[in-house]
C-alpha cells in the first residue's frame, strides 16, 4: 500500500499540478490562434513576466497576506494580472497589430513573437537575474500531510498549501472561461470571430476590440499560470522554451482553437509527464517474492530519466501530428 | 433621396481594376438585382458596397451621406446588411447565437428582433439549440438572412443567395426576398439565375467588363431583346 | 496606385549596376579592417573564420526560410549535431574503451535495440493474421512499452559501466572533414524525420516541432557523458589545416579561413545553379502561390522536404566546422541566441533567399555581434561609475552577466524592428515580374 501512496503523491499529484498549469497556458495559446491565427511563441516568457509581477508586488507589501491568512502572493495575483493584460494589449499595439495591418503570413507573425519573446527574456533577466526566488516571500509554505485510515500504510499522501490554491483557481478560471464563451456577448463574438472573420466583420462586430479581448484573457491567465507554476516550486525567469514545448504540445493534442481540448491537452501532456519520469519499480517491488528467480528487476525503470523530461511532450506533439493533426477534439484550425 | 447611389464606381484588387464606371440608384423600397457574365464585377461591386473592396475613384452615397471605403463595421451601423455567397454563417455557433451575432451592436433590440426572426423562419426556432454548421443548405440560407435582419438594416446586400440550391428552395428564397423588402428594407443582389431575379426586380443592372450595360426595370429588362439574346440564354 | 514605385524596385535588370551591393560590401570591408586595426590579426582572424561558418548556417537557413518560406525554429539542434560529429570523428582513440569487453556490450544493446524494433513492427503487423485491430493496437504498445523498458535499462547498465571505467568512448581518430559530412548527413537525417512529420501541416507547426527536436538534442549530448563526456566538455579538437602550435595563431586561423572560404564559395555555386534551374523556379513557384503549384501537378511536400533536409545538412556542416574551429565540444554552449536567434537575424536582415545578401549579413551581423559584447561592459561599466559618482548607487555585483542579457534584448529588437520595416533584408530576393 506504501508503494500506491508513492504513486499518487509522484503520478496523481504531481500530473495533476503540471497538467492544471499547461491547460491554462494552453487555453491562452489556443485562444490567440483561434482570433489571429498564429502561434504565439512569447506565451512561456508572458507567464513568467506575470510571476515577476506578483514576486515584485509581494517583495513590496509582504505582509499583505498575513493580515487575511493566505499567501501574499495570492492577494497579489488580480493585480499581476491586471498588469500582465496591460502588458499583452501593448505588445500586440506595438509588435503584432502593425504586422497583421501588412498582411503578413501567419509564419511571419511566429517570427515577430519569437522576437518578443527574446525582448522579454532580455527584459525579465535583466532586472530579475537568472537565478530562481521564492513566491513566498514572508509567509511559510503549508504543507499538508494525510495519512491514509489502513493499517499498514506508513507513508502520507503529501500536498501542499501552493498546490490546493491551484486546484481551486484552476477550476474557478475554467468556469469562469466556460461562462464568458458560452453566456456573454463579447465571448460569443470572440467564439464567432474564430469560426468565421469575415462574416464576424460583417455582422458589426469589431474586431480589433475582439483582439484585445483575447490579449486580455490570455494574458490573464498566463500570468495565473506563471504564478501558479512559481509557488508550486520557485520563481525561475528562463524556463521558456522549456515551458513552451507542452503548452503547444496540449494545445495541438486538444485540437487548436479548441479552448476545452486544450485543458484536456494540458492534463494529457501533465500526466504523461510524470507517468513517464516514474519509477515503475517501486510498483513491483510488493510482487517481487512471486517473481520467478531469473528475472532480476534493474532497480531504474523509469521510461525517461528527468533530464530527458522535455522528450515527453515532443513525442506527444509528433504523434498527434502523425495520427491525428486535427487533435483529440477536433480543432478547427489544421 | 434614393436610399443608394453610386456614381462612376471604379475599383478592384492592387492596382488592377475590375470595376470601371458603375453608376446605380436604388429607393428605398425597392428591390434591385445585379446580373451579367461571369467576371464582369458582380460580386465585386457589392463588395465595394460593403466596403471590403478600395474605391479608388467615384462614390457610393448611402441616404445621400458618402460611405465608400468605410469599414463594414461602420456601414452596419448606418443600417447595411450584407449576406456572402459563401461561409454565410457561423458553424460551431448554435443557430440562436448565430442570430445574436447579428445584433451585435443593438444588443438591446436582440429579443424583440429574436422573436421577429423565429417568426419569419418557424424552422430555425426548433434548431435555435442546434450548432448551424449541422443544417442543411436552405436552413443555413435562413439563418444567414436571419442574421443579417437582426440588425434591422434599412438595405440588405445579398451575393448569390440561391447558389447551390435546389430549384424548390431557389423559389423559396426569392419569396422570402419579396417578403423582407415588403417589410420594408431595401434589397440589392446579384443573381446567376437571372430571369427569376428580374422577375421579381423592381430595378435591374446588367453588368459585363466592370461597367452598366443596361439599366432600367426588372420587367423591360426581361422585354428587351437584347438583353435576353446576350444574357439570359436567348 | 502606391504599388507601382514598390513593384518597379523588385524587377532587377540584369544589366544594372549593383550600386547597392557595392556599397554595402565596401562597408562591410572598411568594418572589417577596422577591427583588424583595432583588435590585432589573430583576432580578427578568429572572428572572420566564425563568421564564415556562421555564414554556412546562414545559407541552410536561407534556403528553408527564403526559398522554400519554411521556418526553422531549431537551427541550434543541428549545429550541436554537426559539432557532436566533428568531435566523435575528430577526437583520438579511447584505448580505454575499445581495449575492454564495452563495446561488444555496446554492440550487443544495439542488436538488441534493433531486434525489439523489429519485434514491434511486426506486432503491428498483427492484423494480418486475423487478429482485430483494437486488440493489435493493445498488444503493439503494450510489448512496445516492456521491450523499450528492457533495452533502456540494459543501456543505463552498459552507459554506466562505460563511465565508470572508460570516461567515454573517445572518438575515431579520424579527420575532422568526415566528421563534418558525417553531421551534415546526421542533420538532414533529423530533418527528414521532422519535415516529413510537419511540412504539409501548418507551417506553425514545423517551427514548433524544431524548436523541441533542438532542446532534446542539446538535452541528449548534455546527460551522455559516456557518449560526449557531457558537461565534462571535450577538448582539444584536431584541426584539418596545421594547428596554431605549428605555424603559430594568425597563420593557423588564416588558413583555416581559406578552408571555410573555399566551402563557401563552393556551396554559393552550387545554390546559384540550383536557384535558376527548374527545380529552384517549382521551390519558388511553391512558395510563392502554393495552390497553383499544385494544381499544375508539382510535387509540393516532396519538394518542401528536399529543401528542409538541404537547408539542416548545410546546418550540419557549418556546426561541425565551427566546433572544430573552437576546439571545444561544450553541449552547453549551444545556445538558442547563439546558434538559432543570431542565425535568423542574419537572414531576415541581409535577405531572404538572396545568398549575396545572406552571406552580406552573417559577417555583418557577426561582426557587431562580437564587438557588442565589450561594447556593452564598457557602456555597463560607464554607467556604473556614473552612477557612483553622481547618486551614490550601489551597482548589482552581477552586472557582467547582465549586460550579457542586454545581448537577447538587442537581438529581440532587430527581429521585430527588421520585420516591420525592412522585410525584404538589406539585398531583397531579385523577383523578376513577367508584365
Amino acid at each position: 500500500m506504501n508503494e500506491l501512496v508513492f504513486f499518487i503523491n509522484n503520478v496523481v499529484v504531481a500530473g495533476s499540478v503540471s497538467g492544471s498549469i499547461y491547460a491554462i497556458g494552453a487555453v491562452g495559446v489556443t485562444l490567440i490562434f483561434s482570433i489571429m491565427r498564429f502561434a504565439h511563441f512569447a506565451h512561456a516568457d508572458v507567464m513568467t513576466f506575470g510571476a515577476l509581477m506578483v514576486l515584485l508586488l509581494s517583495t513590496a507589501f509582504p505582509a499583505a497576506g498575513a493580515s487575511i491568512g493566505i499567501p501574499t502572493a495570492l492577494i497579489m495575483l488580480p493585480l499581476a494580472m491586471v498588469l500582465t493584460a496591460a502588458l499583452a494589449v501593448g505588445i500586440d499595439k506595438v509588435f503584432y497589430k502593425p504586422l497583421r495591418a501588412h498582411g503578413v503570413k501567419p509564419i511571419v507573425m511566429v517570427i515577430g513573437s519569437l522576437g518578443v519573446t527574446l525582448i522579454l527574456q532580455g527584459l525579465i533577466r535583466l532586472f530579475a537575474g537568472t537565478g530562481g526566488q521564492s513566491l513566498y516571500v514572508d509567509d511559510r509554505k503549508e504543507i499538508f500531510r494525510l495519512a491514509l485510515p489502513f493499517e499498514d500504510v506508513r507513508v502520507p499522501v503529501v500536498i501542499t498549501e501552493p498546490q490546493l490554491y491551484l486546484f481551486v483557481i484552476t477550476l474557478v478560471a475554467v468556469i469562469a472561461l466556460h461562462l464568458f464563451l458560452n453566456r456573454s456577448r463579447l465571448g460569443k463574438a470572440m467564439r464567432a470571430m474564430s469560426d468565421n472573420p469575415e462574416l464576424a466583420q460583417a455582422s458589426g462586430i469589431n474586431t480589433n476590440l475582439i483582439v484585445a479581448v483575447t490579449w486580455v484573457i490570455a494574458g490573464g491567465l498566463a500570468a495565473i499560470a506563471g504564478t501558479l507554476l512559481s509557488l508550486d516550486v520557485t520563481f525561475k525567469p528562463d524556463l521558456s522554451f522549456f515551458l513552451l514545448l507542452p503548452i503547444f504540445a496540449a494545445a495541438i493534442v486538444g485540437g487548436v482553437g479548441h479552448p476545452y481540448g486544450a485543458i484536456a491537452g494540458g492534463f494529457v501532456v501533465g500526466f504523461a509527464e510524470s507517468l513517464a519520469v516514474f519509477n515503475w519499480n517501486i510498483l513491483l517491488r510488493p510482487f517481487r517474492d512471486s517473481f520467478p528467480a531469473w528475472l532480476e528487476l534493474p532497480t531504474d525503470l523509469a521510461f525517461v530519466s528527468t533530464e530527458y523530461k522535455i522528450v515527453v511532450p515532443f513525442f506527444i506533439l509528433v504523434a498527434i501530428l502523425i495520427w491525428r493533426p486535427t487533435g483529440l477534439f477536433k480543432g478547427k484550425v489544421i | 433621396m434614393p436610399l443608394l447611389e453610386a456614381r462612376d464606381v471604379h475599383g478592384g484588387y492592387g492596382s488592377m481594376n475590375i470595376l470601371n464606371g458603375v453608376n446605380m440608384t436604388l429607393e428605398a423600397d425597392e428591390v434591385g438585382v445585379i446580373v451579367g457574365p461571369n467576371g464582369a464585377g458582380k460580386s465585386t461591386m457589392l463588395k465595394a458596397i460593403f466596403g471590403q473592396l478600395h474605391v479608388n475613384q467615384g462614390e457610393i452615397l448611402l441616404l445621400g451621406e458618402p460611405i465608400h471605403n468605410l469599414p463594414p463595421n461602420k456601414l452596419v451601423q448606418r443600417g447595411m446588411g450584407f449576406i456572402p455567397q459563401e461561409k454565410n454563417i457561423f458553424p460551431s455557433l448554435s443557430v440562436q447565437e448565430n442570430l445574436e451575432m447579428g445584433a451585435f451592436l443593438k444588443p438591446h433590440n436582440v429579443k424583440r428582433m429574436l422573436a421577429q426572426v423565429y417568426d419569419f423562419f418557424p424552422p430555425l426556432y426548433e434548431k435555435r439549440r442546434q450548432p448551424a454548421g449541422e443544417l442543411s443548405g436552405g436552413q443555413r440560407q435562413m439563418v444567414a438572412m436571419g442574421r443579417a435582419l437582426m440588425a434591422e438594416p434599412s438595405l440588405l446586400l445579398l451575393d448569390e443567395p440561391t447558389a447551390g440550391l435546389s430549384p424548390l428552395y431557389m423559389n423559396d428564397i426569392f419569396d422570402r426576398v419579396k417578403e423582407i423588402n415588403a417589410a420594408g428594407v431595401g434589397i440589392l443582389m446579384v443573381e446567376q439565375n437571372a430571369k427569376q431575379a428580374l422577375a421579381i426586380a423592381d430595378k435591374g443592372f446588367v453588368l459585363a467588363a466592370g461597367q452598366n450595360r443596361f439599366t432600367d426595370t426588372g420587367e423591360a429588362l426581361l422585354a428587351d431583346p437584347e438583353v435576353a439574346k446576350s444574357f439570359l440564354g436567348g | 496606385m502606391s504599388t507601382q514605385p514598390k513593384r518597379e524596385d523588385l524587377v532587377a535588370a540584369p544589366s544594372r549596376f549593383p550600386l547597392r551591393e557595392v556599397l554595402l560590401f565596401a562597408a562591410l570591408m572598411l568594418a572589417v579592417l577596422g577591427v583588424y586595426a583595432a583588435m590585432g590579426a589573430a583576432y580578427s582572424t578568429r572572428m572572420l573564420v566564425e563568421a564564415a561558418c556562421y555564414a554556412i548556417l546562414a545559407l541552410g537557413l536561407t534556403i528553408q526560410w527564403g526559398y522554400g518560406g519554411q521556418f526553422n525554429a531549431g537551427v541550434m539542434g543541428f549545429v550541436a549535431l554537426g559539432g557532436f560529429c566533428a568531435m566523435l570523428f575528430s577526437v583520438p582513440i579511447n584505448d580505454a574503451f575499445w581495449g575492454t569487453e564495452l563495446p561488444g556490450e555496446l554492440g550487443r544493446v544495439l542488436l538488441y535495440a534493433i531486434a525489439a524494433t523489429l519485434v514491434v513492427i511486426g506486432v503491428t503487423r498483427l492484423d494480418r493474421l486475423g487478429v482485430p485491430k483494437t486488440l493489435r493496437t493493445v498488444i503493439a504498445v503494450v510489448v512496445g512499452l516492456i521491450l523499450y523498458l528492457v533495452v533502456i535499462s540494459l543501456l543505463r547498465e552498459v552507459t554506466g559501466e562505460i563511465e565508470s571505467r572508460a570516461g567515454f568512448i573517445g572518438g575515431f581518430g579520424l579527420p575532422a572533414w568526415v566528421g563534418w559530412i558525417v553531421g551534415g548527413a546526421l542533420a538532414g537525417g533529423v530533418g527528414y524525420f521532422i519535415g516529413h512529420i510537419c511540412l504539409g501541416l501548418r507551417s506553425d507547426y514545423l517551427a514548433i516541432a524544431t524548436l523541441g527536436i533542438a532542446e532534446i538534442i542539446k538535452a541528449f549530448l548534455k546527460n551522455s557523458d559516456w557518449l560526449t563526456r557531457g558537461t565534462a566538455t571535450v577538448s582539444p579538437l584536431p584541426w584539418p589545416t596545421p594547428g596554431p602550435s605549428e605555424v603559430g595563431f594568425t597563420l593557423a586561423r588564416a588558413l583555416y579561413l581559406s578552408m571555410t572560404a573555399v566551402v563557401i564559395a563552393v556551396l554559393f555555386f552550387l545554390l546559384h545553379r540550383a536557384y535558376h534551374a527548374p527545380w529552384g523556379r517549382m521551390i519558388r513557384a511553391i512558395r510563392d502561390n502554393e495552390v497553383a503549384a499544385a494544381a499544375m501537378g508539382k510535387d509540393i511536400n516532396r519538394r518542401r522536404l528536399e529543401i528542409f533536409v538541404l537547408g539542416c545538412i548545410l546546418m550540419g556542416l557549418g556546426g561541425g566546422m565551427l566546433t572544430s574551429f573552437n576546439s571545444l565540444f561544450d553541449p552547453n554552449g549551444y545556445l538558442p541566441l547563439n546558434h538559432t536567434f543570431l542565425v535568423l537575424v542574419m537572414v531576415i536582415l541581409g535577405g531572404p533567399g538572396n545568398n549575396l545578401g545572406t552571406i552580406f549579413g552573417a559577417v555583418a551581423v557577426y561582426i557587431i555581434w562580437i564587438m557588442s559584447g565589450p561594447m556593452a561592459l564598457w557602456l555597463m561599466q560607464l554607467i556604473v561609475t556614473f552612477g557612483e559618482g553622481a547618486f551614490g548607487w550601489d551597482a548589482p555585483s552581477n552586472m557582467d552577466s547582465r549586460a550579457l542579457q542586454a545581448r537577447v534584448l538587442v537581438i529581440g529588437v532587430l527581429i521585430t524592428a527588421v520585420l516591420r520595416f525592412a522585410p525584404k533584408g538589406l539585398l531583397p530576393e531579385k523577383i523578376r515580374h513577367h508584365d
